[in-house]
């Protein structure tokens, strides 16, 4: 049975950790789908004026298309080149619920994650979308430290 | 003169002094606008609040309650049997996971109601008390509660005949459902209703959702920082709203749909607090509202007086049956347009029933409407309820509050301009769509729209209260005329829907994604 593993991206340089530690599990598992994850943070509880509301389908196509392209598609062909069963997600919604549900549906075993957070007083209160995850995720997650990435 | 004030102070100051060469010239000119204004607009209105014959009755005030009674009926009482469905698809619990990042439900009706949230809820409910006596507030509950099912059966066809574009983009409303709707039946006369629609849509746009709103918004910083002419605040709105919707200065829009909803709360807060401290004169409120509700207490036109007063203003307040609403909940993505519907019935709810409730209660426990202290009716003058200081409309709210939380006045005004600029915004896009219908969409032609939109913010701050609440509320209500002489035909479309949707949910066939 093929061991599947998310891989929450950010955007960010750090995500190339994440992305490297998958690789090295993926190897010692051996029958391992790599599922290269991009979540769009938003919110179904925000206030949009009526225009923005008439072009946010639109909007939203737009944004999936700019995440897989930018961020996505370049990890998951560079996975797939490097000889690993890869693909790709992107979904609009709190990062950490939505990084917890996409393994839940898919099935994964674990969730990859980098801390990339820079602090700052929201995340003080509020906790980062890594540490919310690791609080309520239902499967394994292991968050990579940036190391002197930062 | 605390910083806050002195910082609002002085730009107006400046503009006041600035004005104040022009000050005799400037007042002619108001003046002048209003006395046009006023020959121009009243066959207008003469004919929407035509009473019906031998009586004080206007017969538009009939043609919403017996539409909204008539809904409430033919729908089972929808309302109150769906309510709880309603608060579930608002959470969230019957929308699928994969459709995140579209327009949800919850945003579909804060986006409604931000256009209606505003100054009918704070200036409108004063003039309805202030000259229906506390009764109104009966009426006007009743009226909300029935307008639920206007409001349920408009916006489900909204959703049910929007245009979708290939670019994903949608439009949606009265003039598309009742073109779209009554081909599909195969009735006649529907592109003609459409257009009729859109051009009172139009009128509404810019009478209740522009001019009302910037007459206020001007009798409320007048009330603060004295008299000065009302073109200067027209001018000075004109400009605002002009930025945003021509000049496409979204920061400012985002910035005050994000304010509004906060200030929306802390002004049910502040009616909650007075209402706490005062709470042993809630049961005499009451009292006031039922019994001036069938005697009317003195005010003029008796009980009658007091429900076509309330009965108006919750029309004006949250526009169930009016059409509106069905252009702001179009943009909604749902594979049921129904669940739009029932999402909608929560807007008259929020809007009259809460909201509007607190206002009258506040204005009332207030002591600002004078009574006879021998006969215990209130004390007529001019067809309206005598008041201390003489105030009306906004002035008589935020004088109400101020008896309770001095500074109160302070917020009211920042929460007034919000609430006028909000549903400015709101008002010149169900406006622009209407035009857009009417004329074709493209730069040019909806620019026009918006340079006259802007035009009338100006003569609205400029006009006395009379004539343009009269055109703001015949504006709105003309479109009231065409929409539910629609709904009617319509309504069996609705039904089908009805039937069918809530067959599958007893069913189990459609299910909550959220446990």
């Amino acid at each position: 049975m093929t061991t599947k593993l998310v891989i929450g991206m950010d955007g960010h340089q750090s995500g190339g950790r994440a992305v490297d530690y998958a690789k090295r599990l993926a190897e010692l598992i051996g029958d391992c789908e790599l599922i290269v994850a991009y979540v769009i943070e938003w919110s179904p509880f925000s206030f949009q004026t009526a225009e923005e509301n008439e072009q946010r389908h639109k909007r939203r196509e737009e944004e999936i298309a700019t995440a897989m392209e930018r961020v996505v598609d370049p990890t998951v062909k560079a996975l797939s080149e490097a000889g690993f069963k890869a693909r790709g997600v992107v979904r609009h919604g709190d990062v950490a619920e939505t990084l917890n549900a996409i393994s839940k549906s898919e099935g994964a075993e674990q969730i990859i994650v980098s801390r990339a957070s820079d602090g700052g007083f929201a995340n003080r209160i509020f906790g980062s979308a890594t540490s919310n995850l690791v609080m309520s995720a239902s499967v394994p997650v292991t968050v990579v430290n940036q190391g002197d990435e930062k | 003169m605390s910083f806050s004030k002195v910082l609002l102070a002085a730009p107006l100051a400046i503009a006041a002094t600035a004005g104040s060469a022009l000050a005799q010239e400037a007042m002619t000119l108001d003046q002048r606008v209003n006395e046009t204004f006023a020959s121009l607009t009243g066959p207008f209105v003469n004919l929407i609040f035509a009473p019906f014959p031998g009586t004080s009755f206007p017969w538009i005030v009939m043609w919403l309650v017996v539409a909204a009674t008539v809904f409430t009926l033919y729908f089972g009482f929808v309302q109150f049997r769906y309510f709880k469905h309603a608060i579930s698809l608002v959470k969230g619990d019957y929308s699928d996971p994969k459709d995140a990042g579209e327009v949800s439900h919850f945003q579909a009706l804060a986006t409604a109601l931000s256009g209606t949230v505003g100054l009918g809820n704070i200036a409108g409910v004063a003039v309805a008390i202030g000259i229906g006596g506390p009764g109104a507030t009966f009426w006007m509950i009743l009226a909300g509660l029935l307008g639920m099912a206007s409001k349920f059966t408009e916006c489900t066809l909204g959703v049910k005949y929007r245009n979708e574009y290939p670019d994903g983009t949608v439009s949606g409303g009265p003039m598309y459902y009742i073109s779209k709707g009554f081909k599909e039946l195969g009735l006649p006369g529907g592109k003609v209703l459409a257009v009729m629609f859109s051009i009172f849509c139009i009128l509404g746009a810019l009478g209740g959702g522009n001019m009302f709103q910037a007459n206020q918004a001007h009798a409320q910083l007048t009330g603060i920082f004295g008299e000065f002419p009302g073109w200067i605040t027209g001018i000075v709105f004109a400009v605002i709203v002009f930025a945003v919707i021509a000049g496409g200065v979204k920061s400012i829009a985002r910035v005050t749909e994000k304010v509004v909803p906060f200030m929306a709360l802390m002004y049910v807060g502040a009616a909650l607090i007075i209402l706490v401290i005062n709470y042993d004169l809630i049961g005499w409120a009451f009292g006031q509202i039922f019994e001036g509700a069938f005697t009317g207490l003195g005010v003029a036109g008796g009980f009658v007086g007091a429900l076509i007063q309330g009965f108006k203003r919750a029309a004006f307040s949250n526009e169930a049956g009016v059409g509106s609403a069905a252009i702001a909940h179009s943009a909604v993505r749902t594979n049921e347009p129904i669940t739009e519907g029932f999402v909608s019935l929560l807007e008259p709810l929020i809007d009259t029933v809460v909201i509007c409730t607190m206002t009258a209660l506040v204005i009332i426990i207030s002591g600002q409407l004078l009574i006879d202290q021998e006969t215990g009716l209130y004390m007529v003058e001019g067809g309206k309820i005598a008041t201390v200081g003489g105030t009306s409309g906004v002035g008589l709210t935020s004088a109400a509050f101020a008896s309770g939380i001095s500074w109160f006045p302070y917020v009211l005004a920042v929460a007034v301009i919000l609430f006028a600029f909000s549903t400015m915004i709101s008002w010149s896009y169900y406006g622009l769509k209407s035009w857009t219908y009417l004329f074709g969409e493209g730069k040019t032609t909806e620019l026009v729209f918006k340079i006259i939109f802007c035009i009338f913010i100006v003569i609205g701050a400029a006009a006395s209260l009379g004539p343009v609440i009269d055109f703001s509320d015949a504006a709105i209500f003309a479109m009231a005329v065409v929409n539910i002489f629609a709904l009617y035909f319509l309504m069996k479309v609705v039904k089908a829907e009805l039937v069918s949707y809530t067959t599958r949910l007893k069913s189990g066939e459609i299910k909550k994604f959220t446990q």
